[in-house]
């Protein structure tokens, strides 16, 4: 039985990009961007709190904590390629008072240690924070390392609070806020040169709570994750078009703002549009459609995200184009759906 | 041997006789349970509770303690048992076992009992949530030591050689992981499922201090205890013990498939009538 793909023929007129190293920046040519948000803000909490330890398995470097290892030495634990050891031990360290931040990639987190971070973590509801770098669709390394379905399998989880920040600001600001909350907590991560787009906006990241980021009277983005800062530009794209459009972010996936979340969406004659960094199985989309069924909010719903496949190799910016969760395939999807 | 170390061994055996008893008289109350496996431990658990540990019956969670870590979540009806001749559980309570509402479930969770430290009953979780206590208890500086009770079934999780392979490279001094080798697994003996020996020779390769006893041997269990405790390297201690299914009961040693064994209504109090016998005798 052969299992290869067949693939499609290249189109000749366009280049062919190759798939860029494992974590590519999703920022866009001349973005402004902060390097490595997550390690120094981590840095910074530490230095106040003493029980802030650091382990990672592997990744130090592909998740930033390597910053916070040079900094704290004494606190940082290299744990080796050892996800489900990892995820215990962090458990283990909580029992003696530590907060641990455990580092690793989405999938690992994800697939490969569901049981341990249930059973060792989330039933006794400790205070491990749980920090995975390549969330969705943010490496052209192919289903190995592509999260598409993280927040799907962390969703039904008791006690876990999941977080998907936007930008280097949103992880400065959630690194303290996760720390703080008594319970376990889920964040992925955007490493390296991160995009700065809110502090344009005048937001503060609030654990538990979306923010409405701007409005507007014919479409509403609910999204989360760097899907917030596609749908501010596609918001953008969408005004020469005379279309209006608002943007409610959602960094906090669980528990979810349902009041915001009804509020921007029972505001009458405007399309809801859910965007997320996820396959449209089991993450934001679901949540926000459930909310509003069992609600009695029934706007016009439409909802962007990554398909129930495993996703091809390749480079981001192709993959982003062609699962539609590029600035320009939101804005084309928006205008089709509006039937402009 | 000293007549002390005898006398001292004496008060042990009849610790480790209450303990099956206590747990005998569990398996009554829910008709059902893993009591051979409380009975081929209740030596290790006596020699634990009563020689080993630093804990403080009246305060469980009291800083300066020994951690027993439990991950085979089935053995907890063994461990309520030593939990009760501790004085931590009152006696009155085991009426209470495997029932609703009840602090003792079946199988051992951190939230439900006093004295339960973790958890257990998915397999491969004590040994690395260990490690990372053992790291948390170095960061505080305490003398504490955390053990583990794993079986031999459970060392065919992966996740537990994850973290035998992590205690060496960490020189944790403050580990003493305890393996129960009954040699009977739910599937049947581990040679017929996954077999995993040579036992000793694997934990001496993974870099630990590894004894390997009769299990339900006191003598034995008491020097290899001591020696742990007192080992001045830095790797970390394994006890790997060699018991008998169901001991001290003979009827029950023999029965067949005893992972979990069926004892008919009328058969528990023989089995704890044939039990204060071989005690006796």
């Amino acid at each position: 039985m052969s299992t290869k793909k067949v693939f499609a023929a290249q189109d000749a007129s366009k280049p062919r990009l190759t798939t860029s190293a494992m974590i590519a920046s999703i920022a866009g040519e001349g973005q402004r961007t902060k390097a490595a948000p997550f390690g120094h803000a981590l840095v910074a909490l530490a230095n106040e709190r003493p029980e802030i330890v650091g382990l990672t398995a592997d990744l130090g470097k592909y998740t930033d904590l390597h910053i916070f290892g040079q900094a704290h030495p004494d606190r940082y634990y290299q744990m080796g390629m050892a996800e489900q050891l990892l995820m215990s031990a962090a458990a283990g360290m909580a029992r003696e008072g530590c907060v641990p931040f455990a580092t690793t990639y989405a999938v690992f987190a994800a697939r490969r240690t569901y049981d341990f971070i249930c059973m060792a973590i989330a039933e006794e509801d400790l205070p491990v924070k749980i920090v995975c770098a390549l969330p969705g669709l943010t490496t052209g390394y192919g289903p190995s390392h592509q999260a598409t379905d993280d927040l799907a399998i962390f969703r039904a989880m008791p006690n876990l609070t999941i977080v998907d920040p936007c930008d280097a600001l949103d992880i400065e600001q959630a690194v303290p806020a996760i720390a703080d909350h008594p319970g376990p907590v889920y964040m992925r991560l955007l490493r390296g040169n991160v995009p700065l787009v809110l502090d344009e906006y005048n937001y503060r990241f609030q654990l538990g709570k979306a923010a409405l980021l701007r409005d507007g009277a014919d479409v509403l983005f609910v999204s989360t994750g760097f899907m917030t800062m596609r749908a501010l530009e596609a918001a953008d794209a969408l005004r020469k078009d005379r279309i209006e459009a608002g943007v409610l972010h959602v960094p906090t996936i669980k528990p979810l703002d349902e009041e915001a979340i009804l509020k921007a969406a029972a505001k009458p004659g405007r399309l809801v549009v859910v965007m997320e960094n996820h396959s449209v199985i089991g993450g934001l989309g679901e949540a926000v459609a459930r909310l509003l069924m069992l609600s009695g909010v029934h706007p016009a719903f439409r909802h962007v995200g990554l398909p129930d496949a495993f996703l091809d190799a390749g480079a981001l910016p192709t993959l982003h184009d062609r699962y539609g969760i590029s600035t320009p395939a939101v804005t084309e999807r928006v205008k089709e759906w509006l039937g402009k | 041997m000293t007549s002390a170390s005898l006398g001292h061994n004496r008060q042990l055996a009849e610790k480790a006789h209450d303990i099956r008893k206590t747990a005998l008289q569990m398996g009554k109350v829910q008709g059902q349970g893993y009591i051979a496996q409380a009975l081929d431990v209740a030596d290790i658990l006596a020699v634990s509770y009563f020689h080993a540990m630093n804990h403080r019956p009246e305060d469980p969670e009291w800083e300066g303690r020994d951690r027993f870590y439990l991950s085979i979540g089935h053995y907890a009806i063994a461990l309520y048992a030593v939990l009760i001749e501790a004085g931590v559980i009152p006696r009155e309570e085991l009426e209470t076992y495997g029932g609703d509402d009840s602090r003792l479930p079946m199988s051992g969770m951190a939230t439900y009992t006093p004295g339960m430290e973790i958890t257990g009953g998915s397999l491969g979780q004590g040994l690395p949530i260990a490690i990372g206590a053992c790291l948390g208890l170095k960061r505080k500086k305490s003398s504490s030591f955390v053990y583990n009770l794993l079986s031999d079934g459970e060392l065919g999780e992966g996740s537990t050689w994850e973290a035998a392979l992590s205690a060496a490279h960490w020189k944790l001094d403050n580990l003493i992981a305890i393996v129960d080798v009954n040699n009977q697994q739910a599937d049947g003996p581990p040679a017929n499922v996954l077999s995993c020996e040579p036992l000793l020779d694997k934990w001496k390769a993974f870099g630990w201090f590894s004894q390997r006893v009769n299990g339900n041997d006191l003598d034995a269990l008491v020097k290899a205890f001591d020696a742990a405790r007192a080992h001045t390297g830095p790797e970390p201690r394994v006890i790997i013990c060699d018991t008998l299914m169901g001991k001290g009961v003979p009827f029950l040693e023999t029965r067949d498939k005893n992972h979990f064994i069926r004892v008919d209504a009328d058969e528990w109090d023989t089995a704890i009538a044939v039990l204060d016998a071989e005690f006796a005798s």
